[in-house]
């Protein structure tokens, strides 16, 4: 009993999530006629949120470290494009590139964008929000640059690179493979690693985390380049989905990636957030996204009501974990 | 009415825990310098803090040119004429010595904006009545500590204030800027204004009071006229405890050289920083606060650079970058701010206890969580940390038991010198006591132990060598700790 009141105080904030995700499909289920929860829905769900998912567990990172990426949307476009622009050159010559060097291509791009952002942050001492703003244009502009005016199209890319997101394999959607892959990765890392607890100890106090020995820049740094690297994977994985890659995908992107984290429980303060919740703040936006179409909601109206969501579920969840830890204390001084 | 501008009767004030005032009088006549003097902690700055409406007594009573006041917060004291000038100033460090000077009393246009001319005019005068050609318009930035103070006082004359606070107002000042500062000091006198001067340079007090009160221990000590008292009297007064025993101090032979600090120094902070430690060796560290002495410490743990100087282990010469490379060295350190700098307060004890040493839980990059759990237990167990779970937050702990995890925690990792800050600072007396015990325990072990301490009792209870500093150098060192008094340590620690 004790053990259970434990568990559930310390994901009070995943349950809590899991609650209003299962309200909200209760109620668009009912609303549109039993056309939420079917199989092919819930497929295609899963499949457009898979690519926020993927780089909302990278920003996560970042912000367990008390910083923030905005460059994330722009990393995304600069990879995917110098991996599509690699593709596109070289698909109709008789040994057209691989897509695992494709993709490498991507996630090293980002990887690169990444370091710098983190050392920029770490060494120059930069903050966060200010030297990702900068780098978010400079990559942007590298973009338009590489993209020279026109797009990657769909007739470019190739079937054989098309099929990394729409194809199966084991009987599961490649999408979904590699984010799953991703997330139990991500867990992994943040639970049972060195760096990974380094990176929580330094959000919650960078101060304590240097007096106990953590290089405390390199921990930094660090958080920047998984995210870059993901951002490059996303990006990548973004235009094969959509088919197309442009000098403005992504544009925008990292809002959407820093409400999942944060609806996900993520602390904006550094040092607080699990997996799980990202996770989960992820699938909350991706349904919304998915719902509102389908119970008819005006489109002019679907922006305002997703903030308006988001919002609401952040003071809910806010205020039941406030609820618990006062229990927690009065508890401890009885 | 009565001789006093200003009197305070039975002052006390009580934090959670603590009397930081304890039945406390203060007088002050209208033209006179008055030096309040005491140790370290001895309830001075606090009483500031009662006098300029900060804090509010708990009891007693405060007269204000015959009539009792209570202050509601520091804007009423201002109001009241009762200005103080900080140490540490309070000013803006952006802003223009004009802006400084009148912040929260500015001049207005008939039309209700800033009337800059007649401020920067005014200013100049204010300055130049105190023999000062500080230009009004120049950012206070790029002033020196005795310019800032210089218009520190402005700002307090400004305001109309005749009770002016000066808090250790000489610590930072050069010689000739100390002269400037008492001529400034006098006049204010001579135009009728009362002064408290807080020091701890007995020349300050010699210069400038007639009468001084001390403070020990959070109580009033006395008050006497300054050429009523001998220095060795003085001290005696401020000092004048006895030394209880509460040291479990074990008798060690000490071995072999173990820790070597050669001329360490670093602009601004300390220079030229030499000691020797050996095996089984108690080194307490004292001195006055801004002393440098957790400065030099910090600085041999990587934590802060220092410019130059050299440190050797076991006649190793060691290049030290950061924390880790200290403690791969062998060197730990148990900082002074336990909360910003030595606990993650959001997490449990467990991880806090294994943070510097998670590798020796890690097997192929996985963390065994198991055998991180019950090692963090035995360990808590080991310093005597009664009934608490792994789990529990740091934060919930006392100040004893904060301390106790992170020693803990630093003895976990592999080492030779242990360095402890100001170990016992907020500390209930049973968590010292054990405190004690684990730190003389490790000095028969064979560890080198250097302990940071303000607070004299401990510093002669505990330590086998003594090194006393003073502004930023080391004043003296006392090899054999038998005969030493705690008059001869304040007398290295002090300008006399």
């Amino acid at each position: 009993m004790e053990k259970t009141k434990k568990l559930f105080s310390a994901n009070i904030r995943e349950i809590s999530l899991v609650i209003v995700i299962i309200l909200i499909s209760a109620f668009v289920q009912v609303r549109s006629g039993g056309g939420f929860l079917t199989g092919e829905n819930i497929t295609d769900m899963l499949l457009e949120t898979s690519v926020l998912a993927i780089t909302a567990v990278g920003m996560m990172m970042v912000i367990l470290t008390g910083g923030i990426d905005l460059s994330i949307g722009a990393v995304m476009a600069l990879g995917a494009m110098a991996g599509t622009t690699v593709l596109k050159n070289s698909v109709l010559s008789e040994n057209p590139v691989s897509n695992i060097w494709i993709v490498l291509i991507a996630v090293g791009v980002g990887l690169i964008c990444g370091l710098i952002n983190g050392l920029l942050i770490s060494k120059l001492k930069i903050l966060p929000i200010i030297a990702t703003l900068g780098m978010m244009n400079i990559y942007r502009g590298i973009t338009y640059l590489i993209a020279n005016g026109s797009w990657v199209k769909q007739a470019e890319m190739g079937p054989k690179f098309l099929s990394l997101a729409t194809g199966k394999t084991l009987g599961i959607y490649n999408l979904l493979l590699i984010a799953i892959i991703v997330y139990l990765v991500a867990f992994f890392f943040s639970e049972y690693t060195k760096t990974g607890r380094k990176i929580y100890a330094v959000g919650n106090s960078e101060e304590s985390a240097r007096v106990s020995g953590i290089k405390t820049d390199r921990i930094i740094t660090l958080a920047y380049v998984i995210l870059g690297g993901i951002a490059g994977l996303g990006g990548i994985l973004y235009v094969c989905k959509y088919g197309v890659a442009q000098g403005e995908t992504g544009t925008g992107y990292e809002m959407n990636v820093i409400a999942a984290c944060v609806l996900g429980g993520v602390s904006i303060s550094g040092g607080k957030g699990k997996v799980a919740g990202v996770l989960l703040g992820a699938i909350l936006l991706g349904m919304l996204n998915n719902a509102m179409p389908l119970i008819q909601v005006s489109s002019f109206w679907q922006e305002a009501i997703r903030g308006g969501i988001i919002l609401v579920s952040i003071v809910i969840n806010a205020l039941i974990a406030r609820n618990v830890e006062k229990k927690d204390l009065r508890r401890r001084s009885i | 009415m009565s001789e006093y501008v200003l009197e305070l009767k039975n002052i006390t004030k009580i934090f959670p825990g603590v009397k930081a005032l304890d039945d406390v009088h203060f007088s002050l006549k209208k033209g006179e310098i008055h030096a309040l003097m005491g140790e370290n902690g001895a309830g001075k700055s606090t009483f500031i803090k009662v006098i300029t409406g900060v804090h509010i007594p708990d009891e007693g009573e405060i007269i204000l040119r015959g009539e009792k006041v209570v202050f509601k917060d520091p804007r009423d004291a201002q109001q009241k004429s009762i200005a103080a000038i900080y140490q540490h100033g309070t000013l803006y460090q952006h802003l223009t010595v004009t802006e400084n000077i009148f912040i929260g009393h500015e001049k207005l246009t008939t039309f209700k904006t800033l009337d800059w001319t007649k401020m920067h005019k005014e200013a100049k005068e204010l300055l130049r009545g105190l023999g000062s050609d500080i230009d009004p318009k120049a950012t206070m930035g790029n002033l020196t500590v005795a310019e800032q103070q210089v218009v520190e006082i402005a700002k307090a004359i400004s305001t109309n204030a005749d009770i002016i606070i000066m808090d250790e107002p000489t610590a930072a000042l050069s010689k000739r800027e100390c002269e400037e500062l008492y001529t400034i000091t006098q006049r204010l006198r001579d135009e009728g204004r009362s002064i408290i001067f807080i020091s701890h340079r007995f020349e300050d007090m010699y210069r400038l009071a007639t009468r001084v009160t001390v403070f020990r221990d959070s109580k009033y000590i006395g008050t006497w006229g300054v050429n009523d008292l001998t220095n060795d009297q003085l001290i005696s007064k401020m000092v004048g405890r006895e030394i209880k025993d509460i040291y479990p101090k074990q008798e060690v032979k000490q071995g072999a050289e173990i820790l070597r600090v050669d001329g360490l120094s670093k602009t601004g902070y300390y220079k030229d920083v030499s000691f020797t430690l050996h095996k089984g060796e108690i080194l307490a560290v004292t001195g006055l606060v801004g002393a440098g002495r957790s400065e030099v410490f910090q600085g041999v743990m990587g934590i802060e650079k220092p410019d130059s100087g050299q440190v050797f282990l076991e006649g190793k010469k060691l290049d030290i970058k950061n924390v880790q490379d200290a403690m791969n060295a062998g060197i730990g350190y148990l900082p002074e701010d336990r909360q910003r700098q030595g606990l993650i307060l959001d997490w449990g004890l467990g991880y806090n206890v294994t943070l510097s040493t998670l590798e020796k839980y890690t097997k192929a990059t996985i963390i065994d969580k198991r055998a991180e759990r019950v090692s963090a237990k035995d360990l808590l167990e080991e310093v005597k940390t009664k009934a608490l779970s792994v789990y529990d937050k740091a934060s919930s702990l006392s100040g004893g038991n904060q301390q106790k995890v992170i020693v803990a925690k630093v003895l976990n990792s592999d080492l030779r010198v242990v360095i402890l800050d100001e170990p016992t600072k907020g500390v209930d007396v049973g968590a010292k006591a054990q405190i004690y015990e684990i730190m003389s325990g490790l000095a028969a072990k064979g560890y080198g132990v250097i302990m940071i301490s303000s607070e004299m009792p401990e510093v002669l209870g505990m330590a086998d060598t003594i090194l006393v500093m003073k502004e930023g150098r080391v004043s003296k060192i006392f090899n054999d700790c038998k005969n030493v008094t705690q008059e001869q340590i304040l007398e290295a620690a002090m300008n006399i």
